[in-house]
């Protein structure tokens, strides 16, 4: 396959956009932002031409190189990589305008910012596109190293520690799951996950490879009792940042559960669904408490992302019983929570800015002075809490009926229980909003750019709780979810 | 015991040793060289399994995955250790706060 090939398929390019931009905005420092407002647009055309490509043709698959399986690198597109392509390039445009405006002020950190954020956009566009676990390897090491990078860009001793932990926390969790790349290459003789799924068979071998990949991943997700890194790092990295960290990063190795999961791992778990359950579900009502009692604004919300990252890990136990309904819940519910939260810690960079601080119980008559952004705290409140209409809503009722219809009432008592708890502190947030506090302070502007774009991805979130019928649809291109059609016959 | 064998064994005691050191030194310089002891490991499994062919001729695509891996644990390395020295710088000591005691 020669040059030309390789650029006209599509599917290289929202890796290669990205990484081009990365390297011209480390190049040209002086043009670092338009490049990266620049290339983030770009992206985002770049994925949306392939929707329809996909939904005509079904699903893509591209061998870089002329190699192909097993030992080439190959790309793949189902309906699944296109929806994350679709979260990651329409959040992190919002994420980019608002940083362009952020950083105007201090161009040495936004210099510093734009090629790792680039860096970050390539590695997940990547993890997304990738069909060999060795690939997914590389792609999840590009994804850690710039996230961390991103994370201690503001400097001073809180980002500082929290990128440390955070890069100890991702390289273990690396290290892990390459040793079960190791053990499955070993086994099987291929990294190729679709030949993986054909060769795979319940033997030692595979369960190990099982254990230490789903350990590391879970570890990089940040499922409860392995969460202990994230509050610390999304919250003491810049405002873009802790979106982008909150909002993407951890769907990335979330994806790659998921997909393992449904194609490799499955058939061969026996209950390690039950317990992943357990663990979300301890995860809500751990990360929502945690969230209640905090006294920082972005700690309540990377708290908050803790629980809601819970919910995701219910769709495994609800999945053995209903299959689709529980996998698409549970990817409605990622789509808008990346909506969502990425609004939430825009809000909170708004208010610190404004204010100096970002102390819950001093927000001081903040729905006066920046409505707009209180407006998109609590739009993006409605998604998280379940609300109708929102994309999370549409998200928990999938769950919730999964759970209803096979009769399983203890996940559905901790659906609804978690719901309950994140409006409670989201209001404990939006009540601050309208007192006076007992500390008035001087308010500093917020650029315009900076609140609207907040706003404007709120309103994303709760509009995904009324175009449920195309998401729903896109997910289903290429049978990700290895549902079996053909059962009745025979 | 096969060499292949014998060298993947020593592999995965090598990762073990580094995770435990990982976890019980205090220190980010010892956590540091702990991941890479525990990396050194996983690279070992990876080129010991490489001789277990049917032909005897050592399979390359690990060794390939070796070359990939050991790029990525420099860089790595690397972060890890311009990290440290600021957090030295930031906070006057090279452990992480929470575990300063031991």
């Amino acid at each position: 396959m020669d040059t030309a090939v390789l650029i006209q398929s599509g599917l290289t390019a929202p890796i290669l956009v990205p990484l081009i931009g990365a390297l011209l905005a480390f190049v040209i420092r002086r043009w670092a932002s338009p490049i990266g407002l620049l290339s983030v647009a770009a992206l985002l055309g770049a994925v949306i031409l392939q929707v329809p490509e996909l939904i005509a043709d079904g699903p893509q698959r591209l061998a870089v190189g002329g190699w192909g399986a097993p030992l080439g690198v190959d790309l793949y597109a189902d309906g699944l990589s296109i929806a994350m392509l679709l979260m990651t390039a329409v959040v992190g445009l919002g994420i980019s305008l608002y940083a362009a405006a952020c950083f105007r002020g201090t161009p040495a950190r936004g210099q510093a910012f734009w090629p790792l954020w680039l860096l970050l956009l390539t590695a997940l566009n990547a993890l997304f596109l990738s069909a060999d676990i060795f690939n997914l390897y590389v792609t999840l090491e590009i994804l850690g190293l710039s996230a961390v990078a991103l994370t201690a860009i503001v400097g001073g001793a809180d980002a500082l520690v929290g990128a440390m932990r955070y890069l100890l926390v991702s390289l273990l969790g690396s290290l892990a799951y390459l040793l079960g790349v190791a053990l499955l290459y070993h086994a099987y003789g291929t990294v190729d996950i679709a030949l993986l799924a054909e060769r795979i068979d319940a033997e030692p071998a595979a369960w190990a490879a099982m254990g230490l990949m789903s350990a590391g991943l879970m570890l990089k997700t940040a499922l409860f009792p392995l969460h202990f890194w994230l509050p610390p790092a999304h919250a003491s990295a810049a405002a873009p940042v802790s979106a982008a960290l909150s909002a993407l990063v951890v769907k990335g190795s979330f994806y790659l559960l998921v997909r393992f999961w449904v194609e490799l791992f499955g058939e061969i778990a026996g209950g390690v669904a039950t317990l992943l359950g357990l663990l979300g579900a301890a995860a809500i009502l751990w990360g929502s408490i945690q969230a209640l009692v905090q006294t920082r604004l972005k700690l309540l919300i990377a708290y908050s992302t803790v629980a809601q990252i819970g919910y995701l890990f219910l769709a495994f136990p609800l999945a053995v019983g209903s299959g689709i309904m529980a996998w698409s819940g549970v990817l409605y519910l990622a789509l808008s929570h990346a909506l969502a939260k990425a609004a939430m810690f825009l809000v909170a960079g708004n208010l610190l800015r404004f204010g100096g601080h970002d102390r819950i119980a001093d927000l001081d008559r903040v729905v006066q002075r920046l409505p707009l952004s209180m407006a998109a705290f609590a739009l993006a409140g409605v998604s998280i809490m379940g609300l109708p209409p929102s994309g999370g809503f549409v998200g928990k009722w999938l769950l919730l009926e999964s759970a209803l219809t096979q009769g399983r009432w203890g996940w559905a008592i901790v659906i609804i229980l978690g719901g309950v708890l994140a409006a409670t502190y989201v209001f404990k947030v939006v009540g601050y909003a309208f007192t006076q506090s007992e500390n008035p302070h001087q308010a500093q502007p917020v650029p315009a750019t900076m609140e609207w774009v907040a706003f404007a991805l709120a309103v994303a979130a709760v509009l995904m709780g009324l175009i449920v019928s195309q998401p729903l649809a896109l997910f289903e291109i290429g049978n990700p979810f290895r549902i079996r059609t053909e059962l009745a016959a025979p | 015991m096969t060499p292949a064998v014998f060298y993947a064994l020593t592999g995965l005691g090598l990762f073990v040793l580094g995770l435990h050191a990982l976890i019980v030194h205090a220190h980010l310089l010892r956590k540091i060289l702990a991941f890479n002891v525990m990396g050194s490991g996983v690279f070992l499994v990876l080129a010991g399994l490489a001789g277990r062919t049917p032909s005897g001729i050592p399979d390359p695509v690990p060794h390939a995955m070796v070359i990939t891996g050991i790029v990525v644990a420099v860089a790595a390395t690397a972060l890890a250790l311009s990290l440290m020295l600021r957090v030295a710088g930031a906070t006057g000591s090279a452990r992480l706060p929470d575990e300063t005691e031991r």
